[in-house]
């Protein structure tokens, strides 16, 4: 209900029902807690409001019983929260041993994750339902944070050391994943999504097969060819990269198409399909002059349907430019 | 001498005062006076809040729609890394102590003026060229870290102006040590005879609590961003990986000096309020001894608690349960205030004037920012929680509600004191009454936006987010007019405000012992004291 709202979030984890409840307890004490003082407020405030100036104080020094009462009850009540909440603290650190393992690298503005079965991924994560899923983080330039607020789980992705996360789905679906910590220009863009599947839909995805959950690589139906691109464009996060601005990663793309491309070696080459087409599957082959050997290669991350839609995408950003 | 006896024999137009004693740019801009220097400080940071509130209300102009319409990613980035800047290290750092606080601690202890008068003015002379170079990297293109410079983004990877900034918030550092070491001074030597420790009022204990962490804490966080600067000028590897650095290193030590500045921002508050509960309850404070340390405690265990800032960072699970129980710990000497305090309304003989509806308005307020506090210690929880809205709304509550509220009922309470001059009261209570109606519809909603998943410092964002930040933009719009109002029938008293008598609250205190707007020297004879602090109903004739 509350969820239907808008006021809570999906559960969707092991875990997530044990962060709400003690939520809703901290709730309930910091709403009987600021009511208390609410009410006495307001109660004082009335009772004994100054009605005329000769009107007087009763002077009251202290009482050292009370102060021991209103020190020792909170310290108490804190002390409860603060058992329960190290104990799903220690139980969200500890990740089983069964879990599958995702490798996770952040970097400025995309989310790369590899399966260990082998399936890489790029600002998506699928994942088994009933399952429990470890993730080891790292990142290759600045902190990033994964963050799936459905499993109410967070942890930085730190360069130069690995870290671990972990949850168990237990609801499909598709879920935000956002980047939490701030990591520069596109850090609202870093952004993706986990599926949570059945089992084996999950398989039938690792094993690559086309399922009718994996859209991934091709654009939505209905949609032109162009449209289909551009949507692909944006789901794999190409445009945070090239973009038209002063310090982008990448080159912008627009009127790339047919013009002659200065490379790093110092040689020419002229943007046609081919180069658009090896440039994504082999990104470090030949690099633009100016641009540094950044870029991930999204070999079998898009499908040749996909990679079509992308090349025709790309090229529709130069009509109008003439060749 | 009793001033208090017939204020109008002072015949207060002819008199001369602080203000009036001299005139000219150089009479302000060499003098040596306390109180001066005050006013010299409050023209300075209200001019950088103003500047900076600025910028908050372009980040919520921006954050109504869910796309990018107002102002692009970049552009955004630098608001809000402007926006902590300046409200941190140019406002709220300085605000009470170096305004309220520069004004009245000498004032509140029977002294002629400060320990080092020449070190306050120097004090604002060095966060003047701090909050320049501030300026300067504002307007040469801005900064674009976020007001915590986390490093390696901040070492290696931002094309903004950090190094200006980080000079910037270094000297602004340099001068509130320089307040800070004042005071300690001040307060250990100076006090008038008969003013005991346990005779001198809470705004007293409160600053005394607040330079000590002032002078602990800032060296810390100016050798850090001293490091950043390295790091990022001469490439010489201390936070950055790929150099060699660690930038877990660089966590511990911002938030070793960033958190207790979090009580660098409120204790002065907590100051403020129980001078006001007090006076216009006619009451003495419940409990003295324990709001007076409570302090002290809030000072000392604001130490200890820093690692709750860094639970996802990828720090030790048994250094996160350790910080976690201290979190918990620092909680109870604010929640011992707030019960205080309420107590101090019990039987007392209770009138709402502008600064007393700024009191319990910061009760009420800063109630929600110490219990959402828990929240964020609950280590579970705040896995879920951190750099979310949630946090954005919790220290808004503490600095915002809190420290502001403080902030603003100290002026009112102490314009007459300051410039002679009544405000217009009704006026003033309409604003506290707007300030605190739009704060809450700003900031509350962030508590379920954060709960929701609202990640910090995005400006683009889903668009099941969008009511919540509309209801926030609407808010802020409402505070922003709160604030303006003050600044507008405040600057118009000056002028035309009736002139106010010594002791208009008839409040206690020492400060309200001497002529409105006091005399160069403060107190024409040195006061003796000889009662306890808070002694209400003030008596109408006090031989001095």
């Amino acid at each position: 209900m509350l969820e239907r709202l808008g006021l809570m979030p999906a559960q969707a984890s092991t875990i997530a029902s044990t962060t709400d409840a003690l939520y809703w307890f901290l709730i309930g004490l910091s709403f009987v807690f600021s009511m208390g003082i609410a009410g006495a407020l307001v109660y004082f405030s009335v009772r004994y409001r100054r009605r005329s100036d000769a009107d007087q104080a009763t002077q009251i020094h202290g009482s050292l019983a009370l102060e021991l009462v209103w020190t020792i009850i909170p310290f108490g009540l804190t002390m409860i929260v603060f058992v329960w909440s190290a104990n799903l603290f220690v139980t969200i650190k500890r990740p089983p041993d069964d879990a599958l393992e995702v490798l996770v690298i952040g970097k400025q503005w995309m989310w790369k994750l590899q399966h260990l079965e082998g399936r890489r991924e790029i600002n998506e994560l699928h994942v088994p339902i009933g399952q429990a899923v470890k993730l080891t983080l790292t990142s290759e330039d600045v902190i990033h944070s994964f963050f799936v607020p459905a499993f109410r789980i967070k942890q930085d992705a730190v360069p130069g050391r690995y870290t671990t996360a972990w949850f168990e789905a237990t609801k499909t679906g598709t879920y935000h994943l956002f980047c939490a910590e701030y990591c520069g220009t596109e850090h609202a863009r870093m952004i993706g999504r986990v599926v949570v599947m059945e089992p084996a839909d999950f398989q039938a995805w690792l094993a690559g097969e086309e399922t009718p959950v994996q859209a991934m690589a091709v654009g939505g139906d209905g949609d032109t060819v162009v449209e289909a691109g551009a949507e692909l464009f944006a789901r794999l996060g190409c445009g945070t990269c090239h973009r038209d601005v002063r310090g982008a990663l990448g080159p912008t793309l627009a009127g790339v198409f047919g013009s002659d491309v200065r490379l790093q070696d110092g040689g020419t080459v002229v943007a046609d399909e081919a180069y658009l087409r090896e440039s994504i599957l082999d990104p470090r082959a030949r690099i633009v002059q100016g641009y540094q050997a950044v870029m991930p290669t999204f070999q079998g991350l898009v499908s040749e349907e996909g990679m079509l839609q992308l090349v025709t995408y790309i090229k529709s950003l130069s009509e109008g430019r003439g060749s | 001498m009793s001033p208090t006896q017939d204020p109008a024999l002072e015949a207060p137009e002819r008199a001369t005062h602080y203000l009036n004693v001299d005139y000219g740019i150089w009479s302000w801009l060499l003098t040596k006076d306390h109180k001066r220097i005050a006013l010299l400080y409050l023209v300075s940071i209200t001019f950088m809040f103003f500047l900076g509130g600025l910028f908050a209300l372009a980040i919520r102009l921006e954050l109504l729609t869910p796309g990018a319409d107002v102002v692009g990613a970049d552009t955004y980035n630098k608001l809000f890394t402007m926006h902590g800047v300046i409200m941190i290290f140019f406002f709220l750092v300085p605000s009470i102590p170096a305004v309220l606080g520069n004004f009245l601690v000498p004032l509140m202890i029977g002294a002629r003026d400060l320990a080092f008068p020449r070190l306050n003015l120097a004090s604002w002379y060095v966060y003047t060229i701090g909050a320049l170079f501030g300026l300067w990297a504002v307007f040469t293109g801005g900064v674009d870290t976020g007001w915590t410079f986390y490093a390696p983004y901040s070492t290696s990877a931002s094309y903004t102006k950090v190094v200006p900034t980080i000079v910037g918030a270094f000297f602004a550092g340099f001068s509130s040590i320089f307040t800070g070491l004042n005071f300690i001074v001040t307060i250990h030597r100076m006090r008038a005879p008969g003013l005991t420790w346990f005779r001198l009022p809470l705004f007293i204990w409160a600053h005394y609590a607040t330079s000590i962490v002032i002078i602990l804490g800032t060296p810390v966080i100016a050798i850090t961003l001293g490091l950043v600067a390295i790091e990022r000028v001469f490439r010489i590897g201390i936070f950055d990986p790929a150099l060699g650095g660690d930038p877990i290193l660089f966590q511990h030590l911002f938030w070793f000096y960033s958190h207790p500045a979090v009580y660098i921002m409120i204790l002065p508050s907590m100051g403020v309020i129980s001078e006001v509960i007090t006076c216009f309850s006619r009451k003495q404070i419940f409990g003295y001894s324990f709001v007076a340390i409570s302090s002290l405690a809030i000072a000392f265990l604001g130490f200890l608690v820093w690692g709750h800032h860094m639970f996802v960072s990828g720090q030790s699970v048994y250094a996160a349960l350790i910080f976690s129980v201290l979190s918990f710990a620092v909680a109870i000497p604010s929640a011992v205030k707030v019960f205080n305090w309420t107590a101090t309304l019990y039987k007392g003989s209770i009138s709402f004037e502008a600064p007393m509806l700024y009191a319990l308005g910061f009760i009420g307020l800063f109630t929600i920012g110490g219990l959402t506090g828990l929240f964020l210690a609950a280590l579970g929880l705040d896995v879920h929680v951190h750099d979310t809205y949630f946090v954005v709304a919790h220290f808004h509550y503490i600095m915002v509600g809190g420290a502001i509220m403080g902030y603003l009922g100290g002026i009112h309470f102490w314009w007459p004191k300051i410039s002679g001059r009544r405000y217009p009261e009704t006026l003033a209570r309409l604003s506290a009454l707007i300030v605190f109606l739009g704060f809450n519809l700003t900031f509350f909603p962030q508590f379920i936006l954060g709960y929701l998943g609202m990640p910090r410092r995005y400006h683009v964002y889903p668009e099941e987010f969008q009511v919540l930040n509309v209801m926030s933009t609407a808010g802020a719009s409402i505070l922003g007019a709160g604030y303006l109002l003050p600044m507008l029938y405040l600057a118009w008293s000056l002028r035309w405000g009736p002139r106010a008598e010594a002791n208009p609250w008839r409040a206690t205190g020492l400060e309200w012992q001497t002529a409105s707007p006091p005399p160069t020297e403060n107190f024409p004879r040195t006061p003796l004291v000889t009662e306890e602090p808070y002694a209400y109903p003030l008596r109408e004739v006090r031989e001095y």
